[in-house]
């Protein structure tokens, strides 16, 4: 929705760092800050810290160090029940011994909210989940989906502004996760709450979020929108990790504004766009998304370079085709390229050329 | 399940039912199954099942009065105690001959500890009278082989009884064969040459003053009979009150006639402070009632036992689930601990800590808590054996509470704090329900195992901490009053199982969790 940051921060990390054990860094030096309204996703491998910083906003883990402000009003101090940020875990977290809409009223009960607001107010969370037929039900008589529902209904009912989500929908299959991928943005929309959700799935980072924090490492490696994010990775790390993609190492040879020459280490010469390399000389990992990789010659620009390779494979997908080919001494580059009438079947063992358009190949750290 | 209901039984491929198939093809897994169960299964019918139901039957079982005295009980069943009079001569001489084969087969002194249980001095009498039962009917004897030497013959005895025509003396026949069988089992020897026994004189004597037919009976018979009517009679009643008095107490005769039947709810009548009369039950003496009050003592006892070994473990548990995997290792060791030093050495140690001159008293004695003089009683009473019990059966309540939180995920208490609960709601609301099935568990073993525990209270508990299982133990092995404490036992496993369904009613058995 908006990566601009003029809106006053709603939550706010500040050089927020967290160890464990007094040895290791679960979380480095993160900052962070969200404007009200915004669905933001912390993306990462396991053990990356997009949990613990989940649980440091959450209160149930403190910050080694730094300040983590909701509001513009530091929580470090305060403890989780007195934040009121809504929370949804992996495993649902549904209290087995009560019924669904016991587990719903739960929240307004603590809060001392009267008998007749609170049966009100559930209604409306089951509504919002289109699970009002389930009342009387105990979780463990619910689907999986239906317990996730329930669970999002509780951490919606008692109106927080802000509700965290770790990876709710991991336990999932694919269908169901779609389904919930788009009934959540939707319903964070429509109520307007902000969001911080954790995954490790990347498509589902980028199909519902205003904007994802890629996480390795116990640091933020990239803050940026979904397509920003895809197109435009900052480091070889992000690119590796959201999408697929090809990655070929070598040496900056000469670089010319925007654009790059880069000497693989199989000697080829390619062109690339120079994103964190700095000086000619310096290493660096190319990455090139597989669907732009272009082998029809009269698509390529004059005078791009180009790379000798190999078909190793050619796979069937449906809507698209995916080819394995040898090139520059490896073996897993892979291009992909859309079903269509006009679209060349490759054949393994075809000798072909491929190339790309310079602003499509990123030289990125080594 | 529809379709199944509008085309009839589902058909395997060969057409036969679906079910009779699957059952078919499921016997031989079943069988398998079965076999690899029956030796625990014999063995716990051979060792447990058996010998359980056979001690439990001791309570009502009373078939030793009427197998000792059959002829006696038989003829006390017109006797009617409330005349207030001692039977009539018919029921003693029943009596001698009862007691004469009970003398000859060493049974009287246990039907003498057996009747004693009912009416103390029981047990005296008979061992006095067994001493002299020999002798009665000594007189009739005499006149008999004064009257005809052949009375005397052995021989003369067997071939007369084994005349068909000796069914005329329906008593003498009765006493004959009750001689006969003594003599050969008994002693081992041969009835032909062996006088008989007073009592068998004593008996034809009886049966020919009652006009038996004898005339196809040898001639001897018939003169006896006619002499007979002369005989000096011998006072039966006279030598029992000789031998002692008591034979003439209503008491005694009373209590052999409520004793009489095979099966006697006497002994659970004892076993609430009841006593049998002719006319139903009545309460003992005051000063006689001790088992309600052990009963009660022993349920409350096992309950303040239960709850300490809950306030105490659910804690420890509580850290066990929750602490990290060593120290929680460390810590389940010191819980296991106790299991593997001996049960007398870990009670005798309560002992030393508990006494008056004990650890705990000097210590307190010392902080100026309690007066010297005034030291406080731990031990010999409940406080003792409560004490003592909690630690000893504490283990039983904190593994099963341990398995349990170990299965609840600490996620439930931070989607409760999330949620907006304090620590405490977060645990009183959302993780103590979910432990209760653990304490159901815990208390159901704690409470089952102290309400039968013994050697704890025996040890710790003086007089005022023992429970009703000492009571069962000292009536096994001392005063050997089996079907008392069959009763005793079997109110116990009574009462159990109603406190079971009543917890299944209540808490629900299902709620109830070893683990997982």
């Amino acid at each position: 929705m908006t990566n601009t940051q003029n809106d006053a921060a709603f939550v706010e990390f500040e050089r927020v760092q967290k160890s464990y054990d007094g040895e290791n860094l679960v979380v480095k030096d993160l900052n962070l800050a969200m404007p009200k309204g915004e669905f933001l996703t912390m993306l990462g491998p396991s053990g990356s810290g997009k949990t613990t910083c989940l649980m440091m906003l959450a209160g149930f883990e403190t910050a080694t160090h730094g300040e983590i402000r909701l509001d513009g009003v530091s929580i470090n101090h305060i403890p989780p029940h007195k934040r009121g940020i809504g929370m949804v875990f992996q495993n649902y977290a549904l209290f087995p011994h009560m019924t669904v809409a016991e587990n719903l009223s739960f929240p307004l009960e603590v809060r001392k909210i009267g008998k007749s607001d609170r049966e009100e107010k559930v209604m409306r969370a089951l509504g919002m989940v289109q699970m009002q037929d389930f009342a009387g039900r105990r979780p463990t008589q619910l689907s999986g989906g239906q317990q996730q529902r329930i669970a999002l209904a509780r951490a919606l009912v008692f109106e927080p502004e802000l509700v965290l989500m770790d990876e709710p929908l991991g336990a999932l299959d694919k269908q169901l996760r779609e389904t919930l991928q788009f009934e959540i943005t939707n319903l964070a929309h429509e109520l307007g709450i902000t969001v911080v959700y954790v995954t490790h799935d990347q498509t589902e980072a980028l199909t519902m979020s205003d904007r994802v924090a890629v996480f390795d490492d116990g640091r933020i490696q990239q803050l940026a929108p979904p397509d920003e994010l895809y197109e435009a990775p900052q480091n070889s790390f992000v690119a590796q990790f959201i999408g697929e993609n090809n990655t070929l190492e070598g040496v900056v040879q000469e670089i010319k504004g925007n654009t790059c020459i880069v000497k693989l280490d199989s000697g080829d010469i390619i062109d690339a766009i120079p994103v964190n390399v700095s000086a000619v000389g310096d290493r660096t990992k190319v990455s090139i998304r597989p669907e732009r990789v272009e082998f029809d010659k009269n698509r390529l620009q004059d005078g791009a370079h180009t790379l000798k390779a190999e078909v190793l494979e050619f796979i069937y997908m449906g809507d698209i085709f995916r080819t394995r080919l040898r090139v520059a001494g490896t073996d897993d580059f892979v291009i992909k390229s859309r079903n269509a009438p006009d679209q060349t079947r490759l054949t393994p063992g075809q000798q072909i050329e491929i190339g790309w358009l310079a602003e499509d190949c990123r030289a990125l750290d080594a | 399940m529809t379709d199944t209901a509008q085309s009839g039984p589902v058909l395997a491929a060969d057409g036969r039912p679906l079910k009779a198939s699957l059952n078919r093809a499921l016997r031989r897994q079943k069988m398998r199954a079965m076999l690899l169960i029956a030796p625990l299964l014999f063995f716990i019918l051979i060792t447990f099942v058996v010998p359980i139901g056979q001690m439990l039957f001791r309570s009502v079982e009373n078939q030793i009065v009427s197998d000792t005295l059959p002829r006696t009980t038989q003829m006390l069943g017109d006797w009617d105690a409330s005349t207030g009079a001692a039977p009539d001569t018919p029921v003693f001489a029943a009596l001698t001959k009862d007691l004469m084969v009970a003398v000859e087969k060493k049974q009287h002194t246990r039907l003498g500890s057996r009747l004693n249980y009912e009416t103390t001095g029981v047990s005296s009498l008979f061992r006095k009278t067994g001493r002299k039962v020999d002798d009665m009917g000594e007189g009739y004897t005499d006149q008999f082989v004064d009257l005809d030497p052949k009375w005397e013959d052995p021989v003369f005895w067997a071939d007369l009884m084994a005349d068909p025509a000796a069914s005329a003396l329906p008593m003498t026949q009765d006493a004959y064969a009750a001689f006969a069988d003594t003599i050969i089992s008994e002693d081992g020897d041969d009835p032909r040459e062996e006088q008989p026994w007073h009592t068998v004189y004593l008996s034809l004597y009886q049966d020919l003053s009652a006009g038996a037919d004898v005339g196809s009976l040898p001639a001897e018979v018939a003169t006896a009979q006619t002499a007979a009517v002369t005989f000096q009679t011998e006072d039966l009643i006279a030598a029992f009150a000789d031998i002692d008095e008591d034979w003439l107490s209503v008491d005694t005769w009373q209590t052999i006639q409520t004793y009489s039947p095979a099966f006697t709810n006497g002994y659970f009548l004892n076993a609430v402070d009841r006593q049998k009369t002719p006319d139903g039950s009545e309460w003992r003496p005051e000063d006689q009632q001790i088992y309600l009050t052990l009963f009660v003592r022993t349920m409350i006892m096992s309950l303040t036992i239960t709850f300490s070994c809950i306030l105490l473990g659910y804690p420890v548990a509580w850290l066990l689930a929750n602490l990290p995997m060593r120290q929680a290792n460390l810590l389940m060791i010191l819980v296991l601990l106790p299991f593997w030093t001996s049960l007398l050495v870990r009670t005798s140690a309560w002992k030393v800590l508990l006494q008056q001159q004990g650890v705990i008293n000097e210590i307190v004695v010392w902080l100026g808590l309690v007066a010297d003089d005034n030291r406080l009683a731990l031990i010999n009473n409940a406080t003792g054996t409560v004490i003592a019990m909690t630690h000893i059966l504490l283990p039983f309540m904190i593994l099963p509470l341990y398995s349990v939180m170990k299965t609840i995920p600490p996620s439930y208490l931070r989607a409760a704090k999330s949620l907006g609960a304090t620590n405490w709601t977060a645990f009183w609301r959302v993780y103590f329900p979910q432990s209760v099935p653990g304490i159901g568990a815990g208390s159901i073993l704690v409470f089952i195992l102290s309400i039968g525990y013994y050697i704890t209270p025996e040890i710790v508990g003086g007089t005022k901490g023992v429970f009703i299982s000492n009571r069962i133990a000292y009536h096994i092995s001392s005063s050997l009053n089996w079907g008392l404490a069959a009763a005793l036992g079997a109110i116990l496993l009574v009462v159990v199982l109603l406190l079971y369904w009543a917890y299944d009613r209540i808490v629900g058995i299902d709620n109830v969790k070893l683990g997982g």
